[in-house]
């Protein structure tokens, strides 16, 4: 196991971080913490890099006590905190540069494992961090936590507040990085993130709410989910709440996600409801459930 | 060690691209040098003073004559008995009484010595102390008029008392003052903003998880500080010495090495303050409020510790600054040596060792 | 201003300098419409809003909002607008209570007025148990819908909402919409700046900015069509390659 968490608990005065959390990570693994603000996932984070205690339980990370064994946890971990910003007056050369000496290596030395992000803020080395966009800026706070090549990633949401196309690349380059052996620990609060994970727990609370493959937690909700859709988006939300039958009820972008308490639920009738309550336009379809549909179902 | 020169480095750049840093670092000792170099004058000009002359004799009517005709004093009026002396400071109608002792010329030509007492009304120190130091500098030259037509030594005695400011600071007690803030300000409050820096881009973070040590982190922020701090004290000095003309009596060295006790107390003191904050805001706050405004204001830069009350006096001597002041008036302005200081030195080397120790303490390697 | 937009902006532009962070971008908003304002970091979005919240001045174009114009009515279009950030939402060191007052009076609400409105969003949010408590130790999503109810509360013509629900949990960033469509269904018109996709799919029409360039603007759903895209965040994919 490269981590493995055993009913680790946290708390801060009277609020619960982090509630009786217990997950386990294989050598090569890409986990998902997928969670809100406010979910428990920097707290669990912290703990794993050895910068918290936990209240309660226990924790390895590449085999290592992380109460016990703290200091080599910190000469095998590359971790990328969510706020973290890198130096703004230092150029991206010298951020490097400054991560791989005080990890005691050197940019050349590692510099394969790196390339394929660095290449591309190679051209601007020489400028000011504080000068690179989003995107760029990301990706040198990943070149850095990776410049002395840790056994194991710990990534919190990095992709908060990155424009799409970034985020899109920024995934790409952690599939890479796990096919080379590379163990990593990202946390989102995108659920459509979830799906590019091997495997993921969603948390809320300072719970989890299950853990599995996205495929299997998608292949477990219990219901059939419909959309729905007509012209008065407000009006549709009102009618679908007072149907008697209604189970669920959320806006989801464009339509309505709906389910029916009953198991025999015939979207005709729900039409015919609509059609009397006066909306136009009215639509049904059944649809796929996606992560989010699960979260909410399970978090209620 | 290759680890810990990285870092310094590191350090180094973020001191030479910040301007606002560069500017406290350099302006500010240089700003505030000159600024209370040139509003604290000693010059004196027209000042109005009373005579009150025991003994009126030739030679005394030569010195009141000598006195008159200097450009800085115009003699207001006669006095006759020492009651009067009270009143005249009272109605604010002169700055300075002076006392000729009765059958002066007598004990001069007798005894070869006579006494001239000047009073002076303290409420302005500084004028108070310019106005001694000028009167005694005519009677000095009148003096050696008289001893070079004569074979004798006559001495004349210039006694001076202050009334209502029993301490006095000296003009030139603005440079260990000023020298003493700058070199807590730049080692405590920009360490302190430094490090608490770190927290709020959550580097610090980083660094936590990092084989780099806790002290490494801490030696290698303080480090471009000690060297900054150092410099600055070289050109505090420097300044005064070559455009205030202020005599350092005692040794440079010592002098050096004093200084460098007291930044190293300063750092001491900002690492302390980075471990209670948790944002540059927080941090420069209780720099400014918690060792900014007690140094100016109780280590007896401005007020003289003597003369406050009771409480405030005891408080005084927890304050670093104070002992420093002390140690810096001994070497620049009365010449001593360590001999003299050594219970100063001391007493500041024990906080220096104080604060360390609570930092350490209370420098966290996690994050609670 | 014709028919029954609320917002109709023409050729803005806004230069600093050299730089052109608005160039020239044209459209309308109407009525009662929710209006998605999509772009990257840095493509111009803010900029754009500033301008029609009429705390910066266009450097050329035109742009009326609420029926007054930008260059000469900057301050009349402030009384007649809410806002909402997600940086800035209410004071955490008030209570709810405080905050709903204190920003009821820099609209110039009566204080009757104030307590009326107080107690319709008290019961609307179910805000009973924590009406004196302070905002500061509410949880993040009840913040949102404080103040996305206080920037309603001086009744404007349009609100504008900047990234309103980044980070909420789905359900909560689903009640949250739901009181964006009653607000919509009430005649308010919401106007929502994000760089998150996911809540484009939400609004009636959206405009996507790059570099500075509107380089769409049409409902979610032809979008999706024209770009051959399953969600608004391909649609966006596509459009920022090229």
């Amino acid at each position: 196991m490269s981590i493995s968490v055993q009913h680790i608990s946290k708390s801060f005065k009277k609020v619960t971080a982090v509630n009786d959390v217990s997950f386990e990570l294989k050598e090569g693994e890409l986990f998902g913490l997928i969670g809100p603000d406010g979910a428990g996932k920097t707290t669990i984070f912290r703990i794993l890099t050895t910068l918290l205690f936990a209240d309660k339980g226990t924790a390895t990370v590449a085999g290592f006590d992380v109460i016990g064994d703290y200091k080599e946890i910190r000469n095998n971990v590359g971790y990328m905190p969510g706020k973290f910003s890198l130096y703004q007056d230092l150029t991206v050369e010298e951020n490097l540069d400054f991560f791989a000496t005080i990890f005691g290596t050197t940019i050349e030395e590692n510099y394969e494992l790196i390339k394929d992000i660095y290449v591309q803020i190679e051209p601007f080395k020489k400028r000011r961090a504080g000068a690179l966009s989003g995107g760029m800026k990301q990706k040198l706070a990943l070149s850095c936590a990776l410049i002395h090549k840790p056994k194991v990633l710990f990534l919190d949401e990095p992709t908060t507040g990155v424009d799409p196309v970034s985020r899109k690349e920024f995934w790409e380059m952690l599939k890479r990085l796990q096919q080379k052996g590379i163990t990593i620990l990202v946390s989102t609060p995108y659920m459509d993130e979830a799906e590019l994970c091997d495997r993921i727990a969603l948390i809320q609370h300072g719970k989890i709410l299950q853990i599995d493959t996205p495929q299997e937690i998608i292949k477990h909700y219990p219901k059939k989910i419909y959309d729905v859709k007509a012209d008065n988006m407000y009006r549709l939300l009102e009618s679908l709440k007072s149907f008697e039958h209604h189970y669920s009820v959320y806006p989801f972008g464009e339509f309505v996600h709906y389910t029916d308490k009953r198991e025999d639920f015939n979207p005709q009738e729900l039409q015919q409801y609509l059609a009397t309550k006066n909306h136009q336009n009215i639509k049904i379809e059944i649809t796929k459930t996606t992560i989010e549909d699960t979260f909410m179902e399970l978090a209620k | 060690m290759k680890r810990f020169i990285g870092f310094v480095k590191k350090e180094f750049y973020h001191i030479f691209r910040d301007k606002r840093s560069l500017f406290i670092l350099f302006g500010m000792p240089i700003a505030q040098i000159l600024l209370f170099g040139f509003a604290i004058t000693n010059e004196i000009n027209n000042v109005d003073i009373a005579i009150f002359d025991k003994s009126n004799d030739a030679t005394t009517q030569e010195i009141i004559q000598k006195i008159s005709a200097s450009k800085y004093f115009s003699i207001k009026q006669n006095i006759t008995n020492e009651a009067e002396i009270e009143t005249v400071f009272q109605k604010g109608k002169v700055l300075a009484v002076l006392v000729f002792e009765k059958d002066f010329k007598k004990n001069l030509t007798k005894d070869n010595a006579a006494k001239v007492h000047v009073i002076t009304d303290a409420t302005d120190p500084n004028t108070a102390n310019s106005i001694t130091n000028y009167i005694s500098a005519i009677i000095g030259s009148y003096q050696k008029e008289i001893n070079k037509n004569s074979t004798l030594e006559y001495q004349i005695e210039t006694k001076s008392r202050m009334v209502y400011n029993p301490e006095l600071k000296s003009v030139f007690m603005f440079v260990p003052g000023v020298m003493t803030i700058i070199l807590m300000l730049v080692s405590a409050m920009m360490t302190s903003i430094s490090i608490t820096r770190e927290k709020e881009l959550g580097t610090m973070e980083i660094l936590l998880v990092s084989p780099l040590k806790p002290f490494q982190v801490i030696v290698g922020k303080v480090i471009p500080y000690i060297f900054l701090s150092i410099i600055n004290a070289i050109v505090i000095v420097l300044l005064s010495i070559f455009i205030f003309k202020m005599p350092v009596q005692g040794s440079l060295f010592l002098l050096a090495l004093e200084s460098v006790l007291f930044i190293i107390t300063s750092l001491s003191l900002g690492i302390l303050i980075s471990t209670v904050s948790a944002t540059q805001q927080t941090a420069m706050m209780i720099s400014l409020m918690g060792l900014m405004l007690p140094t100016i204001l109780l280590s007896g830069f401005i007020f003289p510790i003597s003369s406050m009350p009771l409480p405030l006096q005891i408080i005084s001597n927890i304050i670093p600054a104070k002992w420093f002041i002390l140690i810096l008036k001994g070497i620049m302005l009365k010449g001593v040596g360590l001999c003299f200081i050594w219970k100063e030195t001391l007493i500041l080397a024990g906080m220096t060792l104080f604060f360390i120790a609570l930092s350490i303490k209370k420098y966290k390697i996690r994050l609670e | 201003m014709k028919n029954n937009n609320v917002i109709e902006v023409e050729n803005l532009t806004k230069k600093f300098g050299n730089f052109t962070a608005v160039n020239s971008i044209t459209f309308e908003v109407k009525k009662g419409e929710i209006f998605g304002f999509l772009g990257a970091n840095g493509a111009g979005k803010t900029t754009a809003m500033k301008m029609l919240i009429g705390i910066s001045k266009p450097t050329s174009g035109k742009a009326q909002v609420a029926g007054f114009d930008v260059f000469t009515h900057p301050e009349d279009i402030k009384k007649n607008i809410g806002y909402m950030s997600q940086k800035f939402a209410l004071y955490d060191d008030l209570t709810v209570k405080e905050n709903i007052t204190f920003f009821g009076g820099i609209y110039g609400l009566s204080r009757a007025k104030i307590k009326e409105k107080r107690n319709e969003l008290v019961e609307e949010l179910g805000l009973q148990d924590i009406v004196n408590e302070l905002v500061g130790s509410l949880p993040l999503g009840w913040k949102q819908k404080i103040s996305f109810s206080i920037a309603l509360l001086h009744s404007p013509t349009i609100v504008f909402l900047d990234e309103p629900t980044g980070g909420v949990d789905p359900i909560t960033r689903r009640q949250f919409w739901e009181m964006i469509y009653k607000a919509a269904n009430n005649g308010t018109t919401v106007f929502v700046t994000t760089h998150y996709m996911d809540e484009a799919e939400y609004c009636d029409r959206v405009s996507i900015m790059v570099d500075g360039k509107i380089e769409a603007l049409d409902t979610p759903k032809k979008l999706k069509e024209k770009y051959n895209a399953d969600n608004m965040n391909d649609v966006f994919l596509k459009l920022a390659r090229g």
